[in-house]
């Protein structure tokens, strides 16, 4: 690794008072000729939370790979402790204390608590596992985090909260000072959300430092004592507080002002296009809703993570079986089999996870618009490679995406993954359209496009129904929002009545 | 901006570069052996020893088409020997013991495969088992099956005409089972690249839960492609009776494994969503060529295995490679 001399730059970010327990000088990765992170210095403080804000591609990975050890970069220098500080393999960061606590799990789920925690590692007395001393000590850590559940439990049968607060064990067993948390409440609800800021409160009273990655905004002025800000690879800002208004932030990280988020919508008709009636789950996972939407029409549907939401849309969509209750679009009660029912009724989904259920990542953009249109694109039952490609182009065109149709869906951002989803939806000409968190680990600038994308489905008369865990996404895009709790419809507020505190009333209800 | 620009150009032309390496990767192995063979053995560039070839790999490429569609769809059939040999008794009992008319019994031996093909898709789609569970549970049937059929015994006697399918040159050139097996290639890589329910196969085997929420039906898709495998594996049995001028229970003993190389070698993936008929069909010469060249050379049938065992090594982890590169 070529060494740089120490030298202070206009990007570097100074800590607090305190003990500056990491200090990142000039560092730069380039994979190939392209550069991922530029020059990049700051330093962390003991005992203190630094948010790590970025768009998707702006090198908040790059970076806290290359501290977490899994990446080497291609200049710069750290020094940990006081002490120069190059990792070439995550178990070198971790002997030196530090650990990267990654937004997917990377557990395995059919080893218990303990099995997990000490993987790699086992303690072993006399040539046998060690199990008593195993549990015990994951114990401890489980208790040191508040949480209480055996350590003898599978890892599978945990909630997704749960699980990454085994990950924080499994890091705090290894003696970490200093934890990178990507993403940590992407999957998690309110609740799960203030236990997750609790646990990190306490460790930081113990002295232990964090780098806190995440999409929601509103969480950095409740957990993040600074805040950094990377784009296209080089710290463009660092505020000394984190008490910084939402706006001021997002302007860093995308580099020009959002006025607006939301766009206007039409009042919609009063022509019911989807009616819902009594509709129960055949697996427990939702009871006896019942709503309906007009054409021009965006319903919301609000809610805790459990709450039902996904699995209600997906029924409708015809993706899971229902028990009971009709679906009916425009006046026909139609019936839900399998998913291809619910498309010729004029139902689409664009489903919750677009990586497992949305893309085929490793086919072209074009075969995955294609997929399921072929009657649209020919009549024949016959289609040719270049057919396949005006078709995508087209669709590429419609939604702006930015990428060819034989490139692969795997290369694109989320944000322009999310809508080769959707347009693969769309060009079935649908009458009802339900998008599953559309905007889930999609960058902010990104997501205005999307919102600008659902605007227009409703202003061409289409029904939409958009699930959001992000409360201000559904209030600020939908006509009403549908509030689900424990299954069940909690109410449907719209105009005045849709406030926050409302839906969060009946969403914990 | 003008950054972002100068990221995609140089990023896409590597693509459509490996793109082409890809393609040509197995062609070009098959060319190299090739002329490695027409250097070192006086007989093996002509006209005869061509069709000799094409003769030998006729029923490994019929079994290799019915394989690649089910690779495609990221599924496995182990079966495809075993109900090669069950269909090749099913027709030689009708046709000499219940006293069938050959063609009729043609037509039983290839619905015999087709109906194990689709025992093995409804097991994977109804029963849920892993294909790989599934067709080893029929290959073991069918093999049983084959050999209670007549106790172990081969029958023969069939009628002149039925040999002579796989003997006699139409015009000098083909016989009727080379024949087939390049028509059935034909239409096979058509219907893959051309038709809505060939490219549905590849949405299949990319993503399963992707191709159900994009409206296509999996389990039906599943059970159809099992059962043409079946059927296909029947043709083969028809095709290689007539070779041998009986039916062995005996016959087609692991098989299902030479199939499996031949697809992968032509480039498909176990992992599924990926496979073409031209690859497979590039990967059943490769197998035919080393067979044959090697033979020519006098190279015992022991180092033959070994050699073989090597090239699928070689020719999978070029392909690995590359797909890494990109």
């Amino acid at each position: 690794m070529p060494m740089q001399p120490d030298r202070q730059t206009e990007n570097q970010a100074s800590g607090q008072a305190g003990e500056v327990i990491l200090s990142v000088r000039n560092v730069s990765k380039a994979y190939g000729k392209i550069t991922v992170l530029k020059n990049v210095s700051f330093d962390i403080s003991k005992g203190e939370v630094v948010a790590l804000l970025g768009e998707n591609g702006a090198g908040k990975s790059t970076l806290s790979s290359i501290i977490a050890g899994l990446a080497i970069p291609t200049e710069g220098q750290m020094q940990w402790q006081g002490k120069p500080y190059a990792p070439v393999s995550p178990s070198d960061a971790l002997a030196a204390g530090l650990g990267l606590i990654h937004q997917e799990m990377r557990l395995l789920p059919e080893l218990s608590i303990a099995e997990n925690i000490f993987v790699g590692r086992l303690p072993v007395r006399s040539g046998r596992i060690d199990n008593l001393e195993m549990y015990r000590r994951a114990e401890e850590q489980l208790k040191r985090l508040g949480l209480n559940v055996s350590p003898a439990t599978k890892v599978k049968y945990l909630r997704v909260a749960a699980q990454q607060q085994v990950e924080i064990a499994k890091a705090l067993t290894l003696n970490a000072r200093f934890l990178i948390l990507d993403e940590p409440t992407a999957a998690l609800g309110g609740e799960e959300t203030d236990r997750l800021f609790e646990q990190i409160e306490r460790l930081k009273r113990e002295g232990v430092s964090f780098i806190y990655i995440s999409h929601r905004l509103e969480e950095i002025a409740r957990i993040a004592d600074r805040v950094i800000v990377l784009r296209d690879g080089e710290l463009v800002a660092n505020f000394d507080s984190a008490k910084v208004p939402v706006p001021e932030l997002v302007e860093a990280m995308v580099g020009r002002q959002l006025d607006r988020i939301f766009p206007h919508l039409p009042a919609p008709t009063h022509k019911p296009l989807i009616e819902v009636k009594n509709l129960s789950s055949a697996e427990g996972d939702f009871h006896d809703v019942s709503f309906s939407v007009s054409a021009g029409e965006v319903m919301g549907i609000a809610g805790i993570i459990g709450a039902g939401r996904t699995e209600l849309v997906r029924a409708i969509a015809g993706a899971d079986p229902v028990n009971g209750g009709s679906v009916s679009v425009d006046g026909q009660v139609i019936v839900l089999k399998s998913p291809a029912d619910a498309m010729a009724a004029g139902i689409a989904l664009v489903p919750e996870d677009r990586k497992l259920q949305g893309l085929v990542l490793d086919h072209t953009i074009g075969n995955n618009i294609a997929l399921g249109n072929y009657p649209r694109i020919t009549p024949r039952n016959w289609v040719t490679p270049s057919e396949i490609r005006s078709f995508a182009t087209t669709a590429i065109k419609r939604f702006g995406i930015k990428g060819g149709p034989d490139q692969r869906a795997s290369e694109l951002s989320g944000g322009n993954q999310q809508k080769i989803v959707i347009a693969r939806a769309i060009s079935a000409g649908p009458k009802v359209v339900i998008l599953d968190e559309p905007t889930r680990g999609i960058d902010v600038g990104a997501r205005s496009a999307i919102y600008d994308v659902i605007a227009e489905l409703a202003k061409q008369g289409m029904a939409v129904i958009v699930v959001s865990s992000d409360l201000d996404e559904v209030l600020g895009l939908s006509h009403k929002v549908l509030v689900m709790a424990r299954g069940r419809n909690q109410g449907i507020l719209s105009g005045a009545e849709a406030t926050r505190h409302a839906v969060m009333e009946r969403a914990t209800a | 901006m003008s950054e972002i620009t100068g990221q995609t150009a140089p990023k896409s032309g590597f693509i459509s570069m490996s793109f082409v390496k890809k393609m040509s990767g197995p062609l070009v192995g098959l060319i190299l052996l090739c002329i490695f063979f027409s250097v070192t053995s006086e007989y093996f560039l002509s006209a005869r020893n061509g069709l000799n070839i094409l003769d030998q790999v006729t029923v490994l490429g019929i079994l290799a088409i019915g394989m690649t569609l089910v690779i495609v769809i990221g599924g496995i059939d182990l079966s495809v020997g075993s109900v090669l040999a069950f269909s090749m008794m099913m027709m030689g009992v009708m046709e000499r013991q219940m006293g069938l008319p050959l063609g009729l019994a043609i037509v039983v031996g290839i619905l015999t495969g087709a109906a194990c093909g689709l025992a093995s898709g409804l097991l994977i789609t109804v029963a849920k088992l892993p294909a790989f569970i599934a067709t080893l549970a029929v290959m073991s049937v069918t093999r049983g099956l084959a050999n209670i059929l007549t106790e172990g015994k081969q029958i023969v006697g069939y009628p002149e005409w039925f040999t002579s399918l796989a003997t006699v040159r139409q015009f000098g050139f083909l016989s009727m089972t080379v024949a087939t097996f390049i028509v059935l290639a034909v239409i096979a890589a058509i219907i893959l690249k051309f038709r809505p329910a060939g490219r549905n196969l590849f949405a299949i085997g990319g993503n399963p839960e992707v191709a159900r929420l994009a409206g296509i039906n999996v389990n039906l898709n599943t059970c159809v492609v099992y059962a043409l495998s079946g059927a296909l594996a029947g043709l083969a049995a028809v095709a290689f009776a007539a070779r041998l001028d009986s039916s062995q229970p005996s016959a087609g003993l692991g098989y299902e494994l030479d199939t499996i190389a031949a697809v992968v070698i032509g480039g498909a993936s176990l992992s599924g969503g990926v496979g073409s008929i031209s690859g497979t069909v590039i990967g059943v010469f490769i197998i035919g060529v080393l067979r044959n060249g090697l033979n020519l050379l006098g190279v015992s049938p022991f180092v033959q295995q070994v050699l073989i065992g090597i090239v699928i090594a070689a020719a999978v982890t070029f392909d690995t490679l590359g797909r890494r590169r990109r």
